[in-house]
């Protein structure tokens, strides 16, 4: 037995680290920007919205990340005949499945806000969607960081599943590696040590991200 | 400037104000007393729609501000608001807090808007806090910033919503002080308060509330003198 790393290509598997960030960093834009939008909607006074919001959180809550990860890369073609590149589709349905769960964190978060906060802000003529943006938003994401945190990196681990859309992230490239070479501890045991550090690394800006926002108090 | 006319407001099956007429005149200064829970928080919220009223009409200028459609956030940006509990931004610093409102609502540009909020800092006596976040300041200088940032619209009229009910004794002064300086510049003001004294030496009329209803409205003199209900009478004995 024994290790036995020299038949690793470690540049290709390295490559891959572009790959899975680019998916862990766009989804986490875009499912902050949407969960945003989805929390508002949650608290909206007008039912038919709120009703929208809590659905869809329920259906990509209640079903599987695989399940809809491969929907959109192999069942939206056969619909629409557009032929999604898998990047595409693993980050989309990235956004959307952690749209869901941001969403609920952020409508936690709006709702810890002190009414106060509210009240303050409208007496002084400012509109809903300026005081949400400058007065309310802004506290409820300091509160909740951790929070967030906890989702970028959950959204970074999960990424591994797009391997199965043939997007050429870190678990593929090491997949390709093990078909190879018939060496499997050495190819998953590298991986599992990059997750590990870019796992490190998203913590280590979130709590820097929290020190900044901790000034004012 | 401001009139009230048959307000009712219920929250659910409580009825807290029951056919509440009132009227303000321009630069009047009119304290609003009672026990709590009569009413006096609800009636000043409805003032500037922070509560929406059951039924009844509220005149701001001569405008209706119940009927739909009005334009609310004019209507409040001319309504000075200052609470028991502050609500100073807190993460904004004095001077964002005080210029916020001026710059993003009025669109007034951020040098006149610093240079005005600085003035009213000086006139509450917190130039030098004007860098600081809330959370460093003590309960009266949060206070007398809240009032400075509600200056800060140039508003018509203020509400102050039990402005030292939430203050340490020894702070509970600079405040009032504050508050009976801007009572000689002309200002219409409605103050809700359980500072006897205070009503008695700055409200030109006093308004006592009781169980959602207005039983009395008169001058102090009047009013701390002889008042003309049982209920004032009572509640009087129990504070003086």
């Amino acid at each position: 037995m024994g290790l036995d790393f020299s038949q690793i290509n470690f540049g290709f598997i390295l490559g891959g680290v572009l790959v899975t960030l680019e998916f862990t960093v766009l989804s986490t834009i875009f499912g902050f920007i949407l969960g945003t939008l989805l929390s508002i909607i949650k608290i909206s006074k007008f039912a038919p919205l709120r009703w929208f919001g809590i659905a869809y959180t329920s259906v990509f809550r209640g079903t599987p990340l695989l399940v809809q990860v491969s929907l959109a890369y192999w069942a939206v073609p056969q619909l629409t005949g557009y032929d999604i590149p898998a990047l595409q589709a693993g980050i989309i349905t990235f956004s959307l499945n952690s749209a869901a769960y941001v969403s609920e964190v952020i409508r936690a978060g709006i709702l810890a806000v002190p009414a106060g906060q509210r009240d303050a802000a409208l007496s002084l003529g400012v509109p809903y969607g300026k005081m949400m943006r400058d007065i309310i938003l802004p506290q409820a994401v300091k509160n909740i960081l951790p929070a967030l945190v906890n989702e970028s990196v959950a959204l970074l681990k999960d990424s591994s599943l797009v391997s199965v859309i043939t997007a050429n992230d870190l678990m593929r490239r090491a997949e390709i590696t093990m078909s190879n070479t018939y060496r499997y501890f050495e190819p998953l045991i590298l991986i599992a040590a990059i997750y590990y550090v870019i796992v490190i690394f998203l913590s280590w800006i979130g709590s820097r991200l929290e020190r900044r926002l901790r000034q004012s108090d | 400037m401001i009139k009230v006319e048959h307000l009712h407001k219920s929250f659910g099956k409580l009825e807290v104000l029951s056919d509440v007429s009132l009227e303000i005149a321009k630069g009047e200064v009119v304290a609003l007393i009672g026990p709590s829970g009569s009413g006096k928080s609800t009636l000043l919220r409805c003032l500037n729609l922070l509560e929406v009223p059951t039924s009844g009409h509220v005149y701001i200028d001569g405008v209706d501000i119940t009927v739909k459609g009005t334009n609310v956030l004019k209507i409040r940006e001319n309504l000075g608001m200052v609470f028991q509990h502050f609500h100073l931004f807190p993460h904004k610093t004095v001077m964002e807090n005080m210029i916020y409102a001026p710059t993003k609502v009025k669109g007034v540009d951020k040098e006149t808007a610093k240079r005005e909020a600085m003035d009213l800092l000086r006139q509450v006596g917190l130039e030098d806090k004007a860098n600081s976040y809330p959370e460093t300041l003590s309960g009266g200088q949060k206070q007398r910033a809240a009032i400075a940032r509600a200056l800060a619209m140039k508003p018509e009229a203020m509400l102050f919503d039990e402005p030292t009910s939430a203050l340490d004794p020894e702070m509970v002064k600079e405040v009032l002080q504050v508050i009976q300086g801007l009572a000689h510049t002309g200002i219409t003001m409605v103050i809700v308060t359980h500072e006897m004294g205070f009503a008695r030496n700055v409200a030109d009329k006093i308004c006592f509330l009781d169980h959602g209803q207005l039983l009395e409205v008169s001058t102090p003199d009047v009013f701390f003198s002889n008042p003309k209900t049982e209920r004032a009478k009572e509640f009087l004995s129990k504070v003086l």
